[in-house]
């Protein structure tokens, strides 16, 4: 039965507070008051009162994000004109910017011929190449690619500023640790959103004080929950998407802050991108923040088809290659954090606007794949929505969908973002074909400004994963393989540790400091929590599809170790280590037979987290 | 049924899952990086907090005052989680929270804003506070407010309150060994320095959020600063710690333990 639900009526409603949700508040609240600094406009469902504004975040503090980032900062700094970094904890501006190409220095990464081909000319004109501790610097960045005029920020620091200058504004709420379940979708149109359970069990029934998730009734949702949020997902299953919408490249970017040594003199500012490292599908990037302490970090993507792909023990071999060993051997671990991002760009664009809702940021599909951009397009696509909403509530006008295609959609169609999203729309599609394939692709798409493309067939994840089998063919027998699982399942480990090794990359030798075990880094920086009274948020919906899967790369990507192999087949969740990436959402290799495109995880809005707020 | 004006005084502390690491800088002890880290009501007087809501939701025309003596700013970004547990009206006050500071400062500076909340009503007033703090463990602080109100009627590491239809108080302390103490007295006006109470955090209530928050705001704006005296420090360190990680594959589990137990030992 369902239970009564409270319910409470406020103008506009907001999921998620993110680099989106903060460009959206911090113009709509400068538009609801006056010069003076009197209400300009009124509440409908308070009159009298200005608008009710409430945005609702599912983290503990707007500023546990996990992303660090170099930006060019213009939609950031539209809105900021005056904008110093210095006022910004961890920010700085752009300095110096590299790409690198890291050459392999232990023999394990798994390069295609062409590349070790090049990889050999490299090394053979060593002496007349400007080769540096294993790894070569690019001598051109196309254009599309520099962040030249930007900033290197945390953005969990950048979300604390903004938050407090919203709160301070008094005219928006922001309620962190309130997760979001679902939108309230009556006959095709959003009338606010549905907050989730409190004093349920793991799985979700109701338990010793037991609340049910209120209602909150809005003329008009925004949803900005990221790529992988739960009140998008349910409102592209239940509203449908666009022709030729797809969601396929995604990948997992998983993040160290470091307090570095002494010794290093690098300047804040310095912006490494990286590839070729440690497998050649996997780029880098290293950003040195003020007060010497750096970000660095890799992006697994859903292109690299390893069956035990792992960000987190990657990017420890990421930091031990010499070309920054150098910089960070004797620092010390700060925190560390892990996201998923969605990769599909423009074509994951879902209906932006409908009936009492517009979606704005990464979720919807505003992240650029060419110039690896997210933050400052996510925004302005928040700017560009508050814009037309205070059109429409100066105007009288409602919140439909015609009217939001008008004002906000249109506003989007005309600006930056659409115009370079479309170019980057298809840049990326190579890389299904191969690392140098994909390469080339992105040139051609950067250099003609989308008008060439690298053709290719941009498959659903779950359709390229082969098996450890399949994919350690010629390496590691199959006799060995199947002894290695077995070992992993009775320890309930996953396997990636264990098929690395063997396939050749050296064990991570910890120093207590900067490297440290998976479970440890749990423990550090911020340290990962779940409030009680929440239900389970990752959910695998079918478990006798799970027992037939035999390759749980959910199991082998998870960012915190929170998802491990279990009875029957049957992976088990731990609720309290998770880092809600979302990685598992992507990676799960079995298919609902409903072809829905969905997987067998269910990822549901869900308390708790990662308290790091240097990400 | 009696009423009550619960004043509860509880500052904020950095969120217990960082590192903390205390520096000697210009202005004296202080911890790496404090503006960066994100805060949390201390522990102690979130205790207090939900103890004096769950009072006056008990006691209808009952009323909860949080007094905040902590930066402007961290106080704000504190509210946007605490707002949504329980229903209160802040004062606060722009001063340190830094644990560095001295108690009987702090104590004043609460002392002086509950005695200036408009319509303080003494035979009614419970002084609710933590009887520790997780910044700075002085343990003295709400008995320097009481002294300083003039409110004899104290009683520390609470546990549990009860009131009698007549507005009698029967309380229940911790005391030595482990053991309570039950003491009762007539009534407001008493101070409680509580211990962790027996009620859980509260959930977050979205419409309790809304009320406060219409309060909350101009209270921040309305925070006047003030300076509290900084204790001379001889040094100031954390418990000597050192996180070792090694991965055994061969040994028992009692040889792990004694391992275990032998560096706990060094240490």
């Amino acid at each position: 039965m369902e239970p009564e639900r409270q319910q409470m009526d406020v103008d506009i409603v907001c999921v998620g507070f993110g680099p989106a949700a903060g460009g959206f508040l911090t113009t709509l609240s400068r538009g609801l008051a006056a010069g003076d600094g009197a209400p300009a406009l009124e509440s409908i469902v308070a009159p009298g009162m200005p608008p009710q504004v409430i945005c609702y975040e599912r983290s503990d503090d707007v500023g546990f994000g996990v992303s660090g980032i170099v930006t060019r900062a213009r939609g950031i700094r539209a809105t900021f004109p005056d904008l110093d970094p210095a006022a910004i904890p961890m920010a700085a501006p752009v300095r110096e910017e590299k790409v690198i190409y890291l050459l392999d220095p232990v023999g394990a990464s798994r390069r295609s011929i062409g590349l070790r081909a090049i990889d050999s000319l490299i090394r053979s004109f060593r002496f007349g190449l400007p080769l540096d501790h294993g790894a070569i610097e690019l001598p051109y960045t196309p254009e599309f690619l520099r962040k030249h005029g930007g900033m290197v920020m945390s953005i969990g620091q950048f979300n604390q500023w903004v938050g407090s200058q919203l709160m301070a504004s008094g005219a928006v709420q922001v309620w962190p640790g309130t997760p979001v379940a679902q939108a309230l979708i009556e006959d095709g149109k959003i009338a606010g959103v549905r907050l989730v359970d409190q004093g349920v069990e793991k799985d979700g029934a109701p338990g010793p004080g037991f609340l049910p998730g209120m209602d909150i009734r809005a003329a008009l949702t925004v949803v900005a929950d990221g790529p992988v949020g739960a009140v998008s997902r349910q409102i592209d299953a239940e509203l449908g998407v666009p022709q030729g919408y797809q969601r396929r490249d995604w990948a997992v970017g998983c993040k160290f802050v470091i307090d570095l040594p002494e010794s290093c003199n690098l300047e804040p500012g310095t912006v490494f991108h990286t590839l070729g490292y440690p497998e050649p599908e996997i780029f880098g990037f290293f950003y040195v923040h003020p007060e010497r302490v750096a970000s660095a970090g890799i992006f697994v993507p859903s292109w690299f088809t390893s069956p035990v792909r792992t960000s987190y023990r990657y990017l420890q071999h990421f930091l031990l290659h010499p070309f920054f060993w150098r910089y960070v051997q004797g620092g010390r671990l700060r925190s560390w954090g892990a996201k998923s991002l969605q990769e599909s760009g423009r074509r994951g664009e879902p209906f932006l606007a409908g009936d009492g809702y517009a979606r704005i940021g990464e979720g919807s599909g505003s992240t650029n794949v060419l110039t690896g951009s997210g933050v400052d397009e996510a925004w302005t696509t928040g700017t560009q929505l508050a814009e037309a909403v205070l059109e429409l509530l100066r105007e009288g006008r409602s919140f439909t969908r015609a009217n939001l295609e008008s004002t906000y959609v249109a506003r989007r169609r005309r600006s930056w973002v659409e115009k370079e999203g479309r170019i980057a729309e298809k840049a990326r599609d190579g890389f299904q074909r191969g690392f140098l394939t994909g390469l080339a692709g992105m040139a051609l798409s950067g250099f003609t400004k989308g008008i060439f493309t690298m053709p290719a067939r941009v498959e659903e994840p779950y359709e390229t994963i082969p098996t450890p089998y399949e994919y350690y063919r010629g390496r590691i027998s199959d006799h060995e393989i199947a002894k290695i699982r077995e070992q992993c399942a009775a320890r309930c480990i996953p396997l990636h540790d264990a098929l690395m090794e063997r396939a050749g990359w050296p064990a991570i030798e910890y120093d207590g400091q900067l490297l440290v075990s998976h479970q440890d880094a749990l423990l550090m920086g911020g340290k990962v929590q779940a409030p009680p009274g929440y239900a389970d948020h990752v959910v695998f919906i079918d478990p006798a599809l799970c027992k037939t899967c035999g390759s749980p790369v959910c199991v082998e990507i998870c960012s915190a170790e929170a998802i491990t192999p279990g009875p029957d087949g049957v992976p088990v969740f731990d609720r309290e280590k998770c880092v809600h990436c979302g990685a598992c959402l992507w990676n799960c290799t079995r298919a609902l037979p409903d072809d829905s495109g969905r997987t067998n995880v269910e990822f549901r809005a869900g308390a708790g987290g990662l308290h790091s707020v240097e990400n | 049924m009696p009423q009550f004006q619960i004043v509860v005084c509880g500052s904020i502390v950095p969120d217990p899952l960082q590192t903390l690491e205390p520096v000697t800088g210009p202005a004296g002890p202080s911890l790496k990086n404090e503006l960066m880290l994100p805060a949390v009501l201390d522990p102690w007087a979130g205790h207090a907090l939900y103890e004096a809501a769950n009072l006056a939701r008990n006691h209808p025309g009952s009323k909860v005052y949080l007094v905040s003596a902590a930066p402007k700013a961290k106080l704000q970004q504190v509210m946007m989680t605490v707002g949504q547990k329980a229903p209160f009206e802040l004062v606060a006050i722009d001063a340190s929270a830094s644990g560095f500071t001295e108690a009987a400062d702090v104590a004043a500076l609460l002392a002086g804003a509950i005695a200036a909340i408009p319509g303080l009503d003494r035979s009614r007033l419970l002084v609710f506070g933590g009887w520790e703090s997780a910044s700075r463990g002085a343990g003295v602080t709400m008995q320097m407010v009481g002294e300083r109100l003039g409110i004899a009627e104290q009683f520390l590491a609470v546990d549990q309150l009860t009131v009698g239809e007549d507005g009698t108080l029967e309380v229940l302390e911790r005391i030595e060994g482990g053991s309570h103490q039950i003491s009762s007295c007539q009534g407001a006006p008493a101070v409680f320095g509580w211990a962790t109470g027996n009620l859980p955090e509260p959930r977050n209530n979205p419409q309790v959020g809304m009320q406060n928050m219409r309060a909350i705001m101009p209270a921040l704006q309305k925070a006047k600063p003030a300076s509290t005296g900084v204790p001379s420090f001889v040094s100031v360190s954390l418990p000597k710690q050192q996180r070792e990680t090694r991965v055994v594959k061969d040994l028992t589990p009692d040889e792990v333990a004694r391992e275990i137990v032998a560096w706990i030992g060094e240490n």
